[in-house]
Formats: structure tokens, C-alpha cells, sequence
């Protein structure tokens, strides 16, 4: 009996040790690109329900943004609402009510842009994640992919993306894609080349009823 | 083409031909291999044979040290069995004079007071015995003056016959006066006699209480003496107890692990009741290892109840898994249980807030998700939400305290652990030693196989030897002597 307790005992501190270690990266970390091009604001709609969604998915501890894509994206200043959830389940659920009712005043006051930098929004979400230095990190991007680039912005950097998700979300076909269906596909094709070449892990979601895959 | 030129094409297609997908080449390998084998049969043999008896040697050699193994795992088991029964024995022994004596002491400080009633009602039967004593009633003195008027003889004097007349009324009146007092005085002496009964009852069921004490201490000491011949037979070592300890160890063990399992899921929930809300303490996302902090903590109060309940229950000596507890002095260990107590009560308490806190906690979820979702009916509480969480804290509080009686079952499991284990590994010893004698026995078999396939291969050089051979006597012997072998 005093042998079988001392190796339990022996076994429980063997545990503890094994814990003592280096504690592996915690949480989601969630950057969700809104396009806000003026063929895309009226999926505005839908991106605030997505979002809700995504905020009742989401844990303590984890972060989550929000940014437009306009113009010039890779900036702070496009960040429409971003938060780190208490660890406390408590508090996290009222930031997340706080959250909500910016997504909801961002949506009403919406002003489309010219432009659409896809680009310079991924650029910026990387950093913001990377920062945040989470388990998981997971770019959402609610648009048609479709980039239009201002004269002078300089887009053609490689990412770097390693250990990121990255989702295209409710990626709408153009009045040109009707044309020519290859269009669409390349489209999406480059873009898979461009997170899969920056080490990340590419994914297309089209049906909203299965918005558990990005976490899966 | 020139001589040159042709014979090294010779001697190119000959070797084509010698190339080993050639019949050929393989029809020579074969004729060489066979010369070799020929030439080399007699230590080819030898050798074959030696690798069959090695190998068969080393297993019948590691068959005999399992089984010398098993042996010595048997006495040991025996020795365990014994030491075991032993002891349990002792401590039925010990319990049930514990019983006894508080019977004994129970019914003899009773007994003065029972033998007092005992003698009440004794008294109090003697008297009204007593009292029921019949007395003749005393005839009347005059009787014997009536009786001598009564025989003067009557002359035809009427004034006689008229006072005769009025004795005889006089003696019938008094004789009824007399046999109404005879009745009364019976009625009384009755009375006394039927105020006995409850006496006696009384006294019956007195008797019979002390008859039931008595046969409690029979029955008692019967138990005594029924463990008294087990623990002599276990003292003698006799095979039969150590047979019947065998059985009931695997029995004991059996039974502990289904009940140790229907804790573990008691357990499970109880983790579960308390998970959830201690996210709201140590937070919801940290991790320790590849674990989250707050089923760590859960767990670990979930441990301290069940390391407070095995505490408890050695302190109440219903089990001895500490004999550093038993060996205390009787105060200190009802400080100790105390202590044990109120910390299982504290948990408990505690763990019927975070069951409350796991309610409210869940509400708020529901609300918030029914917000986001823009669902209004959803932040609505419902009616009888109160009987959930109520239900959910009064688990919350019961489950550490059933969760003590795990001590029971975990006592029994430890115990016949050693035993069961001793079995199984003699078990496995056995399978063991059966196993490597099958396969010595096998290699041997196989070395004499392969021998008789490597005559079978060289066939052709051994009959050629044996034509040879035949006209020599002394060879023809020899050819008999190898003919006879195989």
C-alpha cells in the first residue's frame, strides 16, 4: 500500500514538472477585413450578422478586430472596433455586448470607399495579430477579392503568414465573373498562390450557414 | 569483322548466358550448392542439430526459471493472502467484540434496574396471592343456642311452633346473609386474582427481555467463534482458507473496481459542475501544460474533497489506509476528523456557490448569444429555472460528501490489488513457461526438419554414394546404418 502511494505521489510530482514548462500560446486571435467598396456595401448587412455570429463563437481570452478595407488599408486608423476578451467569462460577454453596439454604429454610418486594398489590409491584420501572439490566428476577409489599387500604393510584397488562417468570406461574383467564370477562378487562384506562398493556410467559405469551418 | 572482334563477342553472349536469369546458371548454382552441401553434410547436420537443441535448451531452460519464478510468486501470494486474512480477520474479530461488550455493557447496566421490576411484580403477585387466600367465614355464635332451641320437641303448643317458626326464618335469613358475604368475600379474593394478570404479563415480558439480551450475546459470540475457527484455520495455513481468501480477494477487487467507476462518473459530473465558474476565478483561456487552469483547479478541489474524505474515514476508523492516523491518540484524532470535516463541509459549500455561479454564468451566455443573435425572446428566464439551479447547487454540496465513501471501495481495491496482481502475474508466468516449452520443442522439431530437407536437397550425391557403396559390406553396413537414422 505505502509503495502504491509513493509512486502516485512520485507520478503526480513527474506531472507537475512535465506542466512547469514552456506554456504554449493560448486563445484566437481573429482579424476580420471588411470591404467597403461601393459594389460591396450592401453585403454590409450580412457582415454585421457574420460578426454577432463570430462573437458568440469566440472565448475569454481570445482578440478580435474589425477593419475596413478602403483606399490605403494597412493603417490603424481602419480598425473599426477591435477588443481582447476578459479572462473571465463574466466580462467578456459584456465586452462583447460593448463590441456589438460599435460593429452596429459602424454599420449605419458607413461611407463606401473608392478603392479597395486588399493587400494593405492583410499587411496591417498580420502585424495586429502577430502582436497579439495567440495560439491561433485567423484572417477573415469579407469580400469579392477583387483589388483596385490607387495610383501609388505599392502592394506587391510577399506575406508572411506563417501559422495564419486565412478565410475568404462571401466572395461574390462580379458582373464581369458572369462573363467569364475563369476570371472569378483565377482571381481566387492568385490569391490562394499569394497565402499559401506566405506559408498560411487558405480557405473559401461561401455558404454563411457554415461559418464553423473557419474555426475547424 | 575480324577474329578479334568475334571472339570477344563470344565471350560476351557466354556471359550473357552465365547471367542469373539464365536456366542455366541456375541449373550450376544449383549442382555447385548441391556439391557443397554434399561435401559439407556431416557438420552441416551437426550444426543444424545443435542450433535445434541450443535453442530448445535456452527455452526449456527460461520455461523452468518462469516456472521456479511462479513458485516463489506463489508462497509470496500465499504469504500476502495469509498476512491479509489475517488481518482482516482480526479486525472483524476485534469489531465484533467491540459489539459485543457494548451489548454487554448495555444489558448489564440495565439488568439491576430489570430485576428490580422483576421483584416488583413478584411482590406484588405474592400479595395479591396472598390476598386471594380463601377464608372460611366463621359461623355465627348463636347458631348452636338456635340449634338447642331448635330441638325442643314440639308438644302442639303453638306458641313454640310460632318461635321455631321465626328461628327457622331467622336461620334461612342469616344463611343468605352468610352465602351473600361468602360471594362477596369470593369476588374480592377474585378481583385480587385477576389483578395478577398484567403481573404476569408483565413478568413474561420482562423474562422474555432478558431472554432476547441473552440470545443477542449468544449471536454475538457465535459470530465470534465462527471468525475465531477462520482465523485458526488461517493461522494453521490451511490450504482451504487460503483458497476461500484467494476467491474473495478477486470478488472484493471486482466489486471495488464497479464502484470505484461509479464514483469516477460522480466525479465527472462534479467536475463538470464546478469547471465552468472556476473560469470566472483563475480565468476562462490560461493554460497550464496543454491544460486550462480552471479544469485544473477544478480538479484539484475535487481531489482535496475526495484526500478530506479519505481523512475523515480513516479518522472514523471505517477504513486504515493512513496507519499514521490509526496510530493516534484517540483526541487528536477527533481533532483530526474534525478538521477533516469542516474542510469537506467548506468545499462542499464552496462547490454549491460555483454551481450556483455555473447557473448564472450560463444565463448570461444564453442572454448575450440571444442578444447578438438578435433574438429577444431568448433573454427571457423562464418559470421554473429556480428548480435547475437548485438542483444544481444541492449536487453541488451532496457530491463531495458521497464522494467520501469513496474511501471504502479504494481501501478494498488497494488491497486486494496485491493479490489479484500476484495472480495475474502467476498466471502470466505460466503462459510464459507454456510458450517457450512449445517453442523449444518446435526449433527442435524444425532442426530436424531442416536436416531431413537438406538430404532431400542433396539427393542426387546421395544416391550416387550409395550405388557407390554397394558392393562394400562394410560400406553397405554403414549406408544401413545412415538409411536407418532417416
Amino acid at each position: 500500500m505505502k509503495r502504491v502511494l509513493s509512486l502516485a505521489s512520485l507520478a503526480l510530482v513527474v506531472a507537475l514538472g512535465a506542466c512547469s514548462g514552456e506554456a504554449p500560446k493560448s486563445g484566437r486571435g481573429v482579424y476580420m477585413l471588411l470591404d467597403t467598396s461601393g459594389t460591396y456595401t450592401k453585403e454590409m448587412k450580412k457582415a454585421q450578422q457574420i460578426i454577432h455570429a463570430l462573437l458568440a463563437r469566440l472565448d475569454p481570452g481570445d482578440s478580435f478586430a474589425v477593419a475596413r478595407i478602403d483606399t490605403g488599408s494597412f493603417s490603424e486608423k481602419d480598425i473599426v472596433a477591435k477588443v481582447s476578451f476578459d479572462e473571465r467569462p463574466s466580462m467578456a460577454n459584456q465586452q462583447k455586448l460593448h463590441f456589438k453596439e460599435q460593429i452596429d454604429g459602424f454599420v449605419k454610418g458607413l461611407k463606401p470607399a473608392s478603392y479597395t486594398d486588399i493587400t494593405g489590409g492583410i499587411l496591417q491584420a498580420t502585424e495586429f495579430l502577430q502582436e497579439k501572439d495567440h495560439g491561433e490566428n485567423i484572417i477573415i476577409i469579407f469580400s469579392d477579392m477583387a483589388e483596385d489599387l490607387k495610383k501609388g500604393y505599392k502592394r506587391d510584397q510577399a506575406f508572411t503568414l506563417d501559422g495564419f488562417k486565412v478565410v475568404a468570406l462571401n466572395v461574390t461574383k462580379l458582373k464581369s465573373d458572369n462573363f467569364d467564370p475563369d476570371e472569378y477562378r483565377s482571381r481566387l487562384s492568385d490569391w490562394e498562390a499569394r497565402v499559401v506562398n506566405g506559408g498560411g493556410e487558405w480557405r473559401k467559405i461561401n455558404d454563411l450557414d457554415t461559418l464553423d469551418r473557419i474555426f475547424g | 569483322m575480324s577474329l578479334t572482334e568475334f571472339f570477344d563477342q563470344m565471350r560476351f553472349t557466354e556471359t550473357l548466358s552465365l547471367m542469373p536469369d539464365s536456366f542455366l546458371f541456375w541449373l550450376l548454382a544449383a549442382v555447385v550448392t548441391a556439391a557443397a552441401l554434399y561435401f559439407t553434410r556431416e557438420p552441416g547436420h551437426r550444426a543444424l542439430r545443435h542450433l535445434g537443441g541450443a535453442l530448445n535448451y535456452v527455452c526449456r531452460l527460461g520455461a523452468a526459471s518462469m516456472i521456479r519464478a511462479d513458485k516463489h510468486l506463489q508462497l509470496r501470494n500465499r504469504e500476502v493472502l495469509l498476512a491479509a486474512g489475517r488481518e482482516e480477520s482480526e479486525r472483524h474479530i476485534e469489531r465484533e467484540f467491540e459489539r459485543l461488550e457494548a451489548t454487554v455493557r448495555r444489558d448489564l447496566a440495565e439488568c439491576p434496574g430489570l430485576h428490580r421490576k422483576m421483584h416488583e411484580q413478584v411482590t406484588q403477585i405474592e400479595e395479591d396471592l396472598q390476598a386471594s387466600v380463601e377464608v372460611p367465614p366463621s359461623p355465627p355464635g348463636w347458631t348452636k343456642a338456635v340449634e338447642a332451641v331448635a330441638k325442643i320437641p314440639d308438644q302442639g303448643d303453638g306458641m313454640v311452633s310460632k318461635i321455631l317458626e321465626n328461628i327457622h326464618q331467622s336461620l334461612v335469613k342469616a344463611q343468605d346473609q352468610a352465602l351473600d358475604e361468602y360471594r362477596a368475600a369470593t369476588q374480592e379474593r377474585h378481583a385480587h386474582l385477576k389483578a395478577t394478570m398484567p403481573h404476569w404479563r408483565k413478568l413474561i415480558d420482562l423474562v422474555g427481555m432478558a431472554d432476547k439480551r441473552a440470545n443477542r450475546v449468544l449471536e454475538h459470540a457465535k459470530v465470534i467463534d465462527r471468525h475465531m475457527d477462520e482465523y485458526e484455520k488461517i493461522l494453521k495455513r490451511d490450504d482451504r482458507a487460503v483458497r476461500k481468501l484467494s476467491s474473495s480477494s478477486l470478488v472484493d477487487f471486482l466489486i471495488a473496481i464497479f464502484v470505484l467507476t461509479i464514483a469516477i462518473g460522480g466525479a465527472v459530473i462534479n467536475f463538470h459542475l464546478i469547471a465552468r465558474p472556476m473560469a470566472e476565478m483563475v480565468g476562462g483561456n490560461t493554460l497550464v501544460g496543454s491544460f486550462k487552469t480552471a479544469d485544473i483547479a477544478a480538479l484539484v478541489i475535487i481531489l482535496l474533497e475526495i484526500t478530506m474524505g479519505l481523512f475523515l474515514m480513516d479518522c472514523l476508523r471505517i477504513t486504515r489506509l493512513f496507519p499514521v492516523v490509526g496510530a493516534l491518540s484517540d483526541k487528536l484524532r477527533k481533532i483530526m476528523m474534525l478538521a477533516a470535516f469542516s474542510f469537506l463541509f467548506g468545499l462542499a459549500s464552496i462547490e454549491a456557490g460555483l454551481a450556483y455561479m455555473r447557473e448564472i454564468l450560463v444565463q448570461d451566455e444564453l442572454a448575450t448569444s440571444a442578444l447578438l443573435r438578435g433574438d429577444a425572446a431568448g433573454t427571457v428566464a423562464v418559470s421554473f429555472q429556480w428548480i435547475t439551479t437548485a438542483a444544481q447547487m444541492g449536487l453541488g454540496f451532496i457530491l463531495p460528501f458521497a464522494l467520501t465513501f469513496v474511501a471504502i471501495p479504494l481501501e478494498t481495491f488497494f488491497k486486494s490489488l496485491r493479490t489479484v496482481a500476484g495472480l495475474m502475474t502467476g498466471a502470466l508466468l505460466k503462459g510464459l513457461a507454456v510458450a517457450l516449452r512449445l517453442t523449444g520443442g518446435f526449433c527442435k522439431y524444425v532442426s530436424e526438419l531442416l536436416i531431413d530437407l537438406y538430404d532431400l536437397f542433396i539427393f542426387f550425391p546421395l544416391w550416387v554414394e550409395r550405388q557407390f557403396r554397394h558392393g562394400d559390406p562394410q560400406r553397405k553396413t554403414k549406408t544401413a546404418h545412415v538409411q536407418e537414422r532417416y
